[in-house]
């Protein structure tokens, strides 16, 4: 599947080893494996890892804890200097360019959440949301009236003077993210932003950051250790296992078709309905008689109902309003009770 | 040597031998007719001490940087203390005046006694509350009331002073070794040895360096109050959270934005800790050095212990203790303190606080033209509790000398004086070899040749019978303290009432200065080792009690459920479970009352003890630097000797207890 939109962040190769003799490592082996690193007492992070991130997707890391998912995205912005590989960000490479354009880019282009908030507890809500801009050296007034948008924003418009102590975890968040926007960034990094929240809370933020996401159109890195997460949020997935990226694909091909057993594992518990469309579970061809057309990119979940209340097939239609094939009811129970097709 | 390797056998047989030739060391002297066994030779003495005095000699007449002297720099640094410290000091105490002498003519008068009232009653409002503005008022009344007005006033002006060129200081030297891996590998040791040397050590080179007088007190007071916030400070912006890091590098702060917009402030109410501890160490250090010439209330302590005079003294010393509540309780206040929400509307609403205060500053000095006693408290007014002091220890030693006088014999020759027959007995050289062959077995040959070569050293100054004095008294008074701490701590960590009463009785204890001490010790058994080792007690009781209290509150408790569930009873459970769960930290305790003992056994050489910390007050007279390093690099070792061994133990109950790969 091509993606039509232009590639934002290009990371190429990129591997981050722990231990000395990290870089005389990669110059004598071209990829060295597991056992070649054992040897030589080294500490795999990152392994060779390449991912191309499209500008205005929501791009999942996912991973468990370990798998190296927290130290590629700090890879990716630099926060972690990677050992080797490289990270392309607007045609320039993030890891070669000087420390001062480096500020510079951070500054204007990149926003990050953290999955402990990371707050600064001596600054207020608004202040807390208007540092970004404070560190660039924006006027008090100019950045005051940036951070009471983004504030406003996310939802806490009334406590611009709160501390973040005073906040629950939620709206601490909630701060973070504000914080992160202020500056407009075109790249947008979230760190297993709701991890540290309870379950009812993440999912409000969830959809809260599925609205924001809707309005501002940024390109997204996302980490998460949540599998459930990263198909509700992703539009393309990248698991990885033990510093490895194992698959990259969107959430409906890692559902249909794993990769590996490591990735199977992780889908065979998801409710297809959830992740399956249409055009994945259709028979090809076209019907004589039909009980209505449907697009070929809803979800089996919100047309199940609709398809087997009918007596007839549906016609399922691409963007073009061109009949791609037909879906009927036995199709639908077929994902619902995970029967097997054909 | 296998036998050697099984515990037991190797300690007993140390302690055999150590006794045996301890015992006899004197004849087997005659017999051998070999002097060297219990004497160090003359002749093999290190000359340190003269190659010191000789350096710190040149040093002062004769070193130069090519554009400026040695001794130009001293000046300089002089200057740049002694002018905050006069301005602060006429503000406080003297007032300003134009002229000298005769001519003086007063410019302005120092701060009323209301508005110095007002200003730290407003500050704990500020800081904390209402209450606590009551409390540190009423500490500062009693001052005048009591007539130690002056003299705390002159305390409190030295304190000002070094408190904020010890902490910016300290926050300086932190904020490089945290930047830089090498300044702290340079700085650490230093700050480990500052932390060991006995205070009095660093009193002579300054003396000589700086002359007798304020400037000289203020130098040694911040030197000796910066290695607790340069170490804070380090800590503190080491324990940022990483990602409070990320946030200040994604944002695209310069390194100087990280430091000063993200790390510092994020790191405040730790500093804010060291701030505290600069504080009270300032208001300690600043009462010893009255003897170099900082003046103030330590200064009528000592003049009232020369002169045996005891109501002065304890007024003087309650003084002290009232000071040091107050100053304590407000800057903690400052530490815990959460910023409030912004005040909107005029100036005034803005700043109640600093308002009030302007007018009662202003007001007072107003009205004290007119009505003196409004400028400077009455000397007509004031009670003094002097007379009632004298009587009240008089009549305890009346009717309780007897009592006093068994005690102090009891304790004399049933414990204090077979120990330091024991000490005083042991050979130079089997001293050497027996702390080289304990470090050996506790932390492997390394640790061994550092003991030994450290004890070698103390041996080769001549040092080795007042070393040992020093280890005597250090010794029972750390096994009295234990005696007395560890079952405290045991009470505060089981009954949370004992722990409420016992907490804040340690907490007291330990915020008083060190010279506070002295006082009731003194007047109650006079001179000698006796008093120093109750002193000694007093002092480094603290740690023993808060460790113990610690680490029996911090055993998981689920090992505590598993023992109640085997059916152990009160008794069983604390000694089968608690308390070798909690030995590491018993250890630890142990550890820092040994570093307190031997800190203020120094200063127990006032009161007539014979051991290095009279060889570093007689160098203290005397003005002998080198004298007075050589014997403070003794007690310095003795500290770190102690500190390795017990550490090395530490180490092995907690692989033991396998808490610690």
């Amino acid at each position: 599947m091509t993606n039509p939109r232009p590639v934002k962040l290009d990371c190429r190769n990129v591997w981050k080893l722990y231990g000395t003799g990290a870089d005389r490592l990669l110059q004598d082996h071209v990829a060295p494996t597991l056992d070649d690193m054992r040897e030589a007492g080294l500490i795999g992070a990152v392994r060779d890892a390449s991912v191309q991130i499209h500008e205005g997707e929501i791009f999942v890391i996912m991973g468990l804890s370990g798998s190296g998912k927290s130290t590629l995205v700090r890879c990716l912005s630099r926060l972690i200097e990677p050992t080797a590989g490289e990270v392309n960000f607007e045609g320039r490479n993030l890891l070669t360019v000087p420390e001062k354009d480096l500020i510079e880019i951070r500054r204007k282009k990149m926003g990050m959440v953290f999955q402990q908030f990371a707050l600064l507890p001596h600054l207020t809500v608004l202040q807390n949301a208007a540092f970004p801009l404070d560190v660039q050296g924006v006027d008090r007034a100019t950045r005051e009236a940036r951070a009471r948008e983004v504030v406003e924003l996310v939802g806490l418009k009334g406590r611009e003077d709160y501390y973040p102590r005073e906040l629950s975890g939620g709206q601490q968040q909630r701060v973070g993210i504000a914080r992160s926007l202020a500056v407009e960034p075109d790249l947008w990094f979230l760190d297993e932003p709701f991890s540290a929240l309870d379950p009812l809370i993440r999912r409000e933020m969830q959809d809260e950051f599925l609205r924001l996401q809707a309005l501002l159109h940024k390109t997204i890195v996302f980490i998460t250790h949540d599998f459930d997460e990263a198909i509700r949020l992703a539009d393309r997935i990248a698991v990885m296992k033990d510093g490895e990226i194992v698959q990259t694909a969107t959430p409906e091909e890692l559902v249909l078709n794993p990769a590996t057993d490591y990735v199977g594992e992780f889908t065979k518990h998801i409710p297809r309905a959830k992740v399956l469309r249409l055009s994945s579970i259709m028979s090809p061809g076209d019907a004589e008689s039909v009980a209505g057309q449907l697009p070929g990119t809803a979800r089996v979940e919100d047309v199940a109902d609709q398809i087997e209340a009918a007596d007839l097939p549906f016609r399922v239609i691409d963007g073009a309003g061109e009949a791609i094939g037909t879906v009927d009811g036995r199709a639908v129970i077929d994902v619902l009770i995970g029967r097997s097709h054909g | 040597m296998t036998a050697l390797r099984r515990p037991y056998i190797f300690w007993l047989a140390l302690f055999a031998v150590t006794w045996a030739l301890s015992r006899w060391s004197f004849p087997l002297y005659k017999a051998l007719d070999a002097r060297w066994i219990i004497k160090f030779p003359k002749a093999w003495e290190l000359p340190l001490e003269g190659w010191i005095s000789a350096a710190m000699a040149w040093l002062v007449e004769s070193a130069t940087f090519g554009l400026f002297t040695f001794r130009d720099l001293t000046r300089f640094i002089s200057a740049l203390i002694e002018a905050p410290y006069d301005l602060v000091r006429n503000l406080l105490v003297d007032g300003f005046q134009t002229g000298l002498g005769q001519n003086a003519v007063e410019v302005a008068p120092s701060l009323s006694w209301i508005a110095v009232i007002a200003v730290v009653g407003a500050l704990a409002y500020y800081a904390k509350d209402w209450k606590l503005a009551v409390l540190v008022g009423a500490c500062f009344l009693y001052l005048a009331i009591f007539g130690q007005w002056e003299s705390a006033m002159v305390t409190l002006a030295s304190v000002l002073i070094s408190v904020p060129m010890g902490a910016v200081g300290g926050l300086a030297l932190g904020i490089l070794s945290y930047r830089y891996q090498w300044f702290e590998r340079a700085l650490r040791p230093m700050l480990d040895l500052m932390q060991t040397v006995p205070v009095f050590a660093y009193l002579v080179p300054i003396l000589f360096l700086f002359g007798f007088g304020p400037v000289s007190a203020l130098v040694a007071t911040i030197i000796y109050a910066m290695p607790p916030m340069v170490r804070i400070t380090t800590v503190a912006l080491q324990t940022v959270p990483p990602e409070v890091h990320d946030v200040g590098k994604m944002t695209g702060c310069t390194r100087r934005q990280m430091m000063w917009k993200v790390l510092v402030p994020v790191a405040t109410p730790t500093l804010m800790v060291g701030v505290n501890q600069v504080i009270m160490l300032s208001l300690n250090m600043v009462i010893i050095a009255s003897m170099i010439g900082a003046g103030g209330l330590g200064f009528d302590v000592l003049g009232a212990l020369r002169r045996l005079d005891i109501g002065a003294g304890v007024e003087a010393g309650l003084a002290i203790v009232v000071m040091a509540v107050a100053l304590d309780r407000l800057s903690q206040a400052f530490a815990v303190r959460e910023r409030g929400h912004a005040i909107t509307g005029g100036f005034v609403k803005r700043h109640p606080w600093g308002v009030t205060v302007v007018l009662v500053i202003v007001g007072t000095f107003l009205a004290g033209q007119f009505l003196p006693a409004l400028q400077t408290y009455p000397d007509g007014a004031t009670v003094t509790t002097s007379r009632f002091w004298s009587g009240a220890i008089e009549w305890i030693n009346v009717n309780f000398f007897d009592t006093f006088e068994a005690i102090k014999v009891f304790f004399l020759n049933w414990l204090m004086l077979p120990v330091k027959r024991f000490f005083g007995g042991i050979p130079w050289p089997w001293g050497v070899v027996a702390l080289g062959l304990i470090g050996w077995r506790l932390g492997g040959w390394r640790l061994g040749l550092l003991c030994a070569v450290m004890t070698l050293f103390i041996a080769a100054s001549g040092l080795w019978p007042k070393a040992m004095v020093t280890v005597y008294l250090c010794g029972v008074s750390v096994l009295i303290a234990s005696v007395i701490g560890i079952p405290l701590g045991v009470l505060a960590a089981q009954n949370e009432r004992a722990g409420g009463i016992i907490g804040g009785f340690i907490d007291t204890l330990q915020t008083l200065p060190s010279f506070v001490y002295l006082i009731p010790v003194v007047m109650l058994f006079r001179v000698g080792d006796f008093s120093a080792m109750i002193a000694v007690v007093l002092y480094a009781l603290a740690p023993a009690v808060r460790y113990a209290a610690h680490g029996i509150r911090s055993i998981d408790p689920g090992m505590i459920e598993a023992g109640k569930v085997s059916g152990c009873t009160r008794r069983q459970l604390l000694w089968r479970i608690k308390l070798p769960l909690a030995a590491p930290s018993l250890l630890l305790g142990l550890n820092q009352t040994i570093m307190l003992a031997l800190s203020m056994l120094v200063i127990t050489a006032l009161v007539g003890t014979r051991d290095l910390g009279q060889e570093v007050y007689i160098a203290l007279t005397k003005a002998n630097t080198g004298q007075g390093i050589i014997a403070g690099l003794s007690v310095a070792f003795i500290a770190i000797i102690a500190d390795r061994i017990v550490t090395a133990l530490a180490r092995k109950s907690k692989e033991r207890l396998g808490l610690e790969a």
